[in-house]
């Protein structure tokens, strides 16, 4: 049922000019599929309007509701497409350039969400700063309708159009504090690397479809079965560009380097919300153009992705132990993450996709709620992202080091946290897709990734400024660190060699005490809900873990 | 009706829950009466459940519901879900009335304790968990449970922990019952990878797949693990020691509920045993042997709350017994009737100790019963319904046990009677040194004060009034010549086929009953004529008996002595050489290799884009090579 519309006015009297028109073709559509990206962009768009219609800056609480309201309306939206496609199964939509199944619902409920909480999150932060106006929440909700492009995307140039949209609205998200230099130090660094990777991409675009002659990405898929190439060079070189080009956006190694410096530049509650948002966004067009569309060349690029894990969770892990800034090391946590959901790419499987799923979906609450705490304790000016800064901050706010430390344990992996059963799924995954080497790298990159998140932890619970010289008594690691801490800190120290070593050897001199935080209800409620779906769906799985295996049995290769 | 029965297990959980939040804010007394009122709206709830099961016919009267799905990995698919069905009516009818008479007496008990709060929380917790574990519909949930009794058992008994006997107690209670728990958790695998479910309807539908091996090895797993929870040889002698808790906790957990969750575990499975004779065999014995040896140490303990929790060792051994001889209703009717008494012995145990400002050594007791009028009536009602005085509820309950063992073995069954002239024994020995005889605690040093006892308050003595009256007429729930409205109808569909039924001649029940009402007699009359003048008396306590038969000596130079020898190479050789140099030298490792990283990451553009690019080369390279070499 396609109509013809006709671009010069066709009016009644006037037919001979009606003959000369050009006609277009305005394919179907079916806007429940794209309800969502139009709110969060119309909404956003709203805002801006508002913002520059009132005489003065709007409200920081207004603007914050506005948002939530906003995300939570397409959140609310993404369901109705989850009931849509459950009972009806999954469709294209405008000409079949974006596609509405389990897997993209699930993204769309991961970003919407992450969405909502981030501007709780950000509300704190914007009154702390002294930043009027609505527009960080305005443009994050613009990179999160990209983010929700990506994963809808059954089309090359979409999800280039998705790309460019999170990460343009990124770039300058990235910047926004003025006052922090790092901020566009930052910015600055990943403009140029974006830049250059989404040249990357495009000229991968382009090669791909010189190699197919087509971008649709099931048309990519329906070529490649059907025909052999006898030079597939063309198309291999087309993906590997393409391949680098998501390698950057999540931040797989070695196109990683950007991420430290722009996660440690970016005002705190951006960094939470790139790690979920540009994440989440980046590895659903990374599985499904790479699954759906180059499945039939699985055995070309899955060795490729096998070495890019396995140096994405070694460098990640062990570069994340030599940071003594939060933030540094939440990136690099963040890339030792991203060799996580590597493996459920590489074992090239429905239930790898489900896992990897699962994973973006438990990692998103697990990092805002983290950086959420950062903010926090990051204190005026943005600056306190020390680690030292954590110690002693059991003493000091009790629930918010308990809550910090729970995050931060979940991110370790620890059972009954959603954190264990992303680790789990994914190593499953990899086993059964018979890359048994990988899966055994990924456990101990955990093993050494638990240390850090530990280093942390146990910081908290360490004696105060107060007593910092003394030297760190076993007997308080104990009540922390479980049997195995506390001697490893006292054998090292009667070494002298690693000296409470990796513990606390970055950590400080005491100096001047750091000051208790006053935590705003916004963040505080988003911390709330952080961790509680971490902990519930650590101990009751069943329900999101249906999630995410009911998104991949829907997903539309 | 019926599917309101969650919330049995949900309002302790909420009361939890307010005093996790709020009950410090709350504090004394506050706290305890919420805590109670939850309890007690689980009993409420509890009893429509049962007026509704009621009114369905006997053969419909089992009832699940699945609620949500907890783990679904692959085949094994865990529900959250309730089995109500006339057994695990009755066990939560009683466990949550006796509970809810202990937390109204714990408000007296504990008053102006610091911790007064946290005690409701973990009493409430405790309840929960005894719920989830009676109605549990699948043994993983069960297991949720059972370990939820277990570390609640561990921090009660642990709760004046500034205590170093009674820290260390809690932890030999968590030990003993973790070397059952191996035994569950292996019977949940192995019924797992026989049966392929762990929902139980199904695991008894399809017990004919674990075959008799199969059936007497999870027989004797779930023995092994009843053995550790309800205190049985050889893991019994945790108890004992578990009296350092608040009595109230010992009434509760010690007493009327943990405990016989071991009974209730097996009674559970009674389909899977009955393909077993052999374990039946060794459930009885185990129960018998326990019962008689648990007796003989009760005749010589000092403290009261030892000789009653040997009491209680013995007791459930009486159960087990009528376990392993196929008497299943026999063991629940015990089971109830235990509840009543010996949660009363406790509760007074209780009064008496709180009237002489914790005093618990009998040999420093004596003249009480003008002073706690109240303490002493009650007591003497749970005195001779233990004993097994006819008509009170211990004669009938024990009574019964011992008629279908005679039938199963006249051996075990002499056993029983020797026990329960012991009991009536011990019995009467505990009740005069505590309540006749002279003032031994107004002589010597009185380093008490000279406060004189006193009469606890009402929130105390109404749980025993009431406990006394269902001691007393707890027969009614079971009478021999009544078999059509008692507990056997009611049960019977639970354990249709498996149920043990003796075709005594109606001679022979008489004769049983009255060589019963012998035994009782003959031990408490000895018991008394032993007792009355002065209390010293070494001869009747040997060590021997004193010291539990040497059994923890036994354990220790078996288990300790050789465990610690072996943590000590551990510690030193195996933990301070190979693991700490295995760590250390891996922290070493990724430091170094990660300083070695960490100067690529210079903070240039450039040489982040030069990253980029060399990735690219590689990726390109290795696809190059496979075109060349394809």
């Amino acid at each position: 049922m396609r109509r013809p519309l006709l671009l010069a006015a066709a009016h009644a009297g006037h037919a001979t000019r009606a003959a000369h028109a050009a006609v277009i073709h305005v394919p179907p559509i079916r806007y429940l599929s794209i309800l969502p990206v139009i709110v969060m962009l119309g909404g956003a768009i709203v805002l801006l309007a508002v913002t520059s219609l009132v005489k003065r800056p709007l409200r920081i609480r207004v603007a914050t509701a506005l948002t939530v309201v906003i995300s939570l309306s397409a959140f609310g939206l993404a369901w109705w497409q989850w009931a849509d496609v459950m009972s009806r199964g999954a469709y294209t939509s405008i000409d079949h350039a974006v596609i509405e199944d389990g897997f993209s619902v699930l993204i769309t409920v991961l970003v919407t969400a992450a969405m909502a909480l981030s501007a709780l999150v950000a509300e704190g932060y914007l009154k702390r700063e002294g930043i009027d106006g609505a527009e960080l929440h305005v443009l994050a909700m613009v990179s999160a309708s990209g983010a929700i492009l990506m994963a809808q995307a059954n089309d090359l140039i979409i999800v280039f159009l998705g790309l460019e949209i999170l990460s343009i609205a990124l770039y300058v998200l990235t910047a926004f504090n003025h006052k922090r230099t790092e901020s566009g130090e930052g910015a600055l660094k990943y403009f140029v690397l974006g830049g250059f990777s989404s040249a990357i991409f495009v000229y991968g675009i382009a090669l791909t479809y010189g190699a197919t002659g087509t971008t649709n990405l099931a048309q990519i898929a329906d070529f490649l079965s059907h025909n052999v190439l006898v030079h597939d060079g063309l198309l291999l070189a087309g993906m590997a560009l393409l391949l680098v080009g998501f390698g950057f956006k999540v931040a797989a190694v070695p196109f990683h380097m950007w991420t430290p410096d722009v996660y440690q530049g970016a005002p705190t509650p951006v960094t939470g919300f790139m790690a979920a948002v540009a994440k989440a966004g980046g590895f659903a067009a990374f599985l499904r153009v790479f699954i759906s569309s180059f499945g039939v060349l699985s055995s070309d690029w899955r060795p490729i992705i096998y070495v890019l894990a396995i140096a994405t969770l070694v460098v990640g892990a062990g570069l994340a132990v030599v940071q003594r800034d939060i933030k540094r090391m939440l990136a690099y946590s963040s890339i030792n993450h991203a060799g996580f959901v590597l493996l459920g790419l590489q074992a090239a499987s429905a239930r790898g996709v489900s896992a990897a799923l699962y994973y973006l979906f438990a990692y998103m609450f697990m990092v805002i709620g983290s950086f959420a705490v950062v903010t926090v304790i990051g204190g005026s000016g943005d600056r306190a992202h020390d680690i030292a800064s954590y110690r002693g901050l059991a003493r000091r706010q009790p629930l918010l080091a308990f809550v910090f430390a729970a995050l931060l344990l979940a991110q370790a992996g620890v059972p009954f946290t959603t954190g264990f059963l992303t680790k789990f799924q994914v190593i499953i995954a990899s086993v059964d897709a018979h890359s048994v080497p990988l899966a055994v790298v990924a456990m101990v990159s955990a093993a050494l990734a638990a240390f850090f998140y530990l280093r942390v932890a146990v910081l908290m619970y360490a004696p105060g400024e107060g007593r910092a010289a003394e030297p760190a008594p076993a007997a308080e690691l104990v009540t922390v660190g479980g049997p195995g801490l506390p001697d490893f800190g006292a054998q090292a120290e009667a070494r002298g060699e690693l000296n409470a070593a990796l513990l606390l050897e970055d950590a400080p001199e005491p100096g001047e005490e750091t000051p208790s935080r006053q935590v705003p209800w916004p963040a505080m409620v988003a911390i709330g809900i952080c961790l509680a779906v971490t902990v519930v769906f650590g101990i009751i799985p069943a329900p999101l873990v249906d999630f995410a295996h009911k998104a991949t049995l829907l997903f539309v290769p | 009706m019926i599917h309101a029965a969650y919330l049995m297990a949900l309002l302790p959980l909420a009361g939890f829950v307010v005093l996790v939040a709020a009950g410090r804010r709350l504090g004394d007394p506050l706290a305890g009466w919420v805590a109670t009122a939850a309890v007690l709206g689980s009993f409420v709830v509890a009893c429509i459940a049962l007026a509704g099961l009621l009114q369905e016919p006997a053969s419909a009267r089992h009832f699940t519901d699945n609620y949500f799905g907890w783990i679904t990995v692959g085949g094994l698919q865990v529900k959250v879900g309730i089995l109500l069905d006339p057994l695990s009516m009755t066990m939560c009818m009683f466990v949550t009335g006796v509970s809810a008479l202990i937390h109204l007496y714990s408000i007296g008990y504990m008053k102006g304790d610091p911790e007064y709060p946290k005690f409701f929380i973990y009493l409430n917790l405790f309840v929960f968990s005894m719920v989830v574990l009676v109605l549990a519909n699948n043994l993983l949930v069960t297991f949720v449970g059972w370990e939820g009794v277990g570390v609640c058992s561990y921090w009660l008994v642990a709760f004046w922990h500034e205590r170093d006997s009674a820290a260390s107690a809690g932890k030999k209670a968590f030990v003993y019952n973790r070397v059952g728990d191996v035994g569950f958790l292996i019977a949940v695998f192995f019924l797992f990878s026989r049966v392929g479910s762990l929902d139980m309807p199904t695991i008894f539908a399809h017990r004919h797949l674990l075959g008799s091996g199969g059936a007497t090895f999870v027989a004797l797993l779930l023995l092994l693990a009843a053995t550790g929870k309800s205190a049985q040889i050889p893991l019994f002698n945790w108890l004992p020691d578990a009296m350092e808790g608040p009595t109230p906790v010992s009434a509760l957990i010690h007493a009327a509920t943990m405990v016989t969750a071991g009974v209730y575990l097996l009674c559970r499975v009674n389909s899977i045993l009955q393909l077993s004779p052999d374990a039946m065999w060794v459930i009885a014995i185990i129960g018998g042997v326990t019962a008689f040896v648990a007796a003989t140490i009760a005749t010589a303990q000092q403290d009261i709350k030892k000789v009653l929790a040997f009491s209680t060792v013995s007791q459930i051994g009486y159960m087990m017994l009528a376990v392993g001889t196929g008497a299943y209703i026999a063991a629940i009717f015990l089971m109830v009737a235990h509840a009543f008494y010996k949660g009363l012995l406790f509760l007074g145990a209780g009064s008496v100790i709180h009237g002489l400002h914790d005093e618990q050594d009998l040999k420093k007791m004596g003249g009480l019963a003008r002073l706690l009028p109240w303490t002493y009536g009650t007591f003497l009602v749970a005195w001779l319904a233990i004993a097994g005085i006819p008509p009170l509820s211990g004669f009938w309950a024990k009574g019964d046990v011992l008629a279908n063992v005679w039938h199963k073995s006249p051996a075990l069954w002499a056993l029983g009677v020797l026990t329960a002239i012991l009991t009536a024994y011990y019995m009467t020995r505990l009740f005069v040194l505590a309540f006749h005889g002279d003032r031994r605690w107004a002589q010597g040093t009185s380093e008490h004060g000279a406060a004189p006892p006193h009469e606890s308050p009402w929130v105390m003595r109404l749980p025993l009034v009431i406990l006394a009256v269902l001691a007393f007429a707890g027969g009614l729930l079971e009478l021999p010549w009544v078999h059509t409205t008692g507990l056997s109808s009611w049960l019977a569909p639970v354990f249709a086929h498996t149920l043990f039924v003796d075709h005594e001649s109606a001679g022979t029940q008489l004769a049983l009953v009255f060589v019963d009402a012998a035994a009782a007699i003959v031990g408490l009359v000895v018991a008394y004529l032993a007792w009355r003048g002065p209390v010293d008396k070494p001869a009747l306590e040997p060590a021997f008996l004193q010291r539990v038969w040497f059994w923890d000596d036994l354990y220790d130079a078996v288990i300790g002595r050789p465990g610690q020898a072996m943590a000590r190479i551990a510690a030193t050789v195996v933990e301070g050489r190979v693991i700490d140099g295995a760590v250390n030298g891996a922290a070493t490792l990724v430091r170094r290799s990660a300083s070695g990283v960490r100067r690529l990451q210079t903070g240039y553009v450039r040489n982040y884009a030069l990253g980029i690019a060399l990735g690219l080369g590689a990726v390109v390279a290795f696809l190059i090579s496979r075109v060349w070499w394809s």
